[in-house]
């Protein structure tokens, strides 16, 4: 396949976090955040231990802070959620900088950012070590089941093949006076979309017929 | 809009996993009869055709944008059981590689996304598409109203959860009003390009569109003799 092995978030990399078989990442991945989701939104100590634990793993993994950083944008309309919310949430207010908040809502608000933003820099830290084969070798190992890891594997593999497709489509409608974002140009948007998909089954038939003439039998090997 | 972690307390994620597992597990086993052995290379470019769908962004109220969920989209051109198996996926994917929606809210992410939208996407379909006269030409319009209701649905089931599992103390009716007006504009637009789509390939290629493959007439084949 002629397709590169890492994806867009990827950072090449060395470390021991690199080198670190992708099931137990997943596994640490996931006990990390329910441990995180778990805690009380005031015990703050708590939160800052959390935050340490993933710097030093970033670290090690020597990933740099700011490429982590800025791929954090993910994360923007949670924080507007989340500034929100000691507006609209009920309990007894207080007054900070001379702006009535409910209190539990300010306890709330800052609880789930920190939760947010500790579940953001840790998947942010999965996708930037792990490379897509490891991770879907890593779901098999977990007992994912076949037939979603293969899916899964089909998805990873045209996804910059089926978005470019798309990107080329809508710079031909641009360069021929057209708004994709425009509602009055929706129609041909939607036509747009309808041969992508058409595209998009079409090719999964060849894969198909490509895959049985070399002897696929439902199952990966 | 992906729901992040932390948002929800840690049972009711545990909760929503198991839901969305379960959900999971029954759309494999009806997926092999919507595509058969083709269900790998088949519901995987599906998924990457629904992935491509929802970066493209329609503005809504106040210069915010949204995009498109795909769910009623991918139901009515693969099949129920695809769409659910082919949103999980997307899902799975955006949150293992790309850090979009926390990894404990991956279960809460899948069953409101993935199979209440699309159940209830589908039913609607079904239901509107039965009262409608049998004709190819209904089906984009029934996807437009299953689309239609399919978002506010999600976002009523997401209200549920937070009534059951949030971890802000927001008026829960506050929240009821804000998450299914906001969904009922998204749905809007959600509905206007479902049908637009649908419309698109079943003009094209009535033949691929799942929802609409029992309105194709039987046409048998026939052998003609040649005149000698």
């Amino acid at each position: 396949m002629g397709a590169g092995h890492g994806h867009r978030l990827f950072f090449h990399g060395h470390s021991p976090i690199h080198r670190a078989p992708a099931h137990w990442k997943l596994v640490a991945l996931l006990a990390f955040m329910l441990t995180v989701v778990a805690t009380p939104h005031h015990w703050y100590a708590a939160f800052g231990g959390y935050a340490l634990v993933l710097v030093t793993v970033i670290l090690t993994s020597r990933v740099p802070l700011l490429y982590i950083a800025r791929r954090m944008v993910v994360e923007v309309p949670f924080v507007f959620f989340a500034v929100l919310m000691p507006f609209i949430a009920t309990g007894p207010r207080i007054d900070v900088l001379g702006v009535s908040v409910s209190e539990p809502g300010l306890v709330a608000a800052g609880g789930f950012l920190a939760k947010a933003t500790l579940g953001v820099v840790a998947s942010l830290t999965l996708a930037a070590t792990t490379e897509p084969v490891d991770l879907l070798r890593g779901l098999r190992t977990l007992r994912m089941p076949d037939q979603i890891v293969s899916i899964m594997s089909f998805m990873i593999r045209y996804l910059d093949v089926v978005t470019d497709e798309l990107r080329r489509m809508v710079t031909g409608m641009r360069s021929r006076g057209c708004d994709p974002r425009s509602p009055r140009h929706w129609p041909m948007l939607a036509r747009t979309l309808g041969a992508l998909f058409i595209r998009s089954y079409e090719r999964g038939e060849r894969v198909h017929l490509a895959m049985l003439s070399r002897g696929y039998d439902g199952r990966m090997p | 809009m992906h729901v992040p972690d932390g948002f929800l307390d840690a049972p009711t994620s545990i909760a929503t996993g198991v839901v969305a597992a379960a959900g999971v597990a029954v759309a494999l086993r009806g997926a092999r009869k919507e595509l058969d052995d083709r269900t790998a290379p088949l519901a995987g470019l599906v998924a990457t055709f629904v992935f491509a769908a929802q970066m493209i962004n329609f503005p809504v109220a106040g210069g915010t944008s949204g995009h498109l969920l795909g769910g009623v989209l991918a139901a009515v051109l693969a099949g129920p059981f695809t769409a659910v198996l082919c949103l999980s996926v997307v899902l799975l994917v955006q949150a293992l590689l790309m850090a979009d929606g926390g990894v404990t809210a991956l279960g809460t992410n899948i069953t409101l996304m993935g199979i209440v939208g699309v159940v209830a996407g589908w039913l609607v379909f079904r239901g509107v598409l039965s009262v409608l006269p049998k004709r190819r030409s209904m089906v984009a319009p029934a996807a437009a109203v299953a689309a239609l209701v399919s978002v506010p649905t999600a976002a009523l089931a997401f209200t549920a959860l937070f009534v059951i599992g949030g971890t802000a103390p927001v008026d829960s009716g506050k929240v009821l009003v804000a998450m299914v007006g906001w969904h009922v504009v998204i749905g809007i637009g959600e509905a206007v390009i479902t049908a637009l789509v649908v419309g698109s390939v079943v003009a094209s290629r009535p033949d691929l569109v799942y929802g609409a493959r029992h309105l194709l007439a039987d046409r048998e084949l026939e052998i003609r003799k040649a005149v000698a």
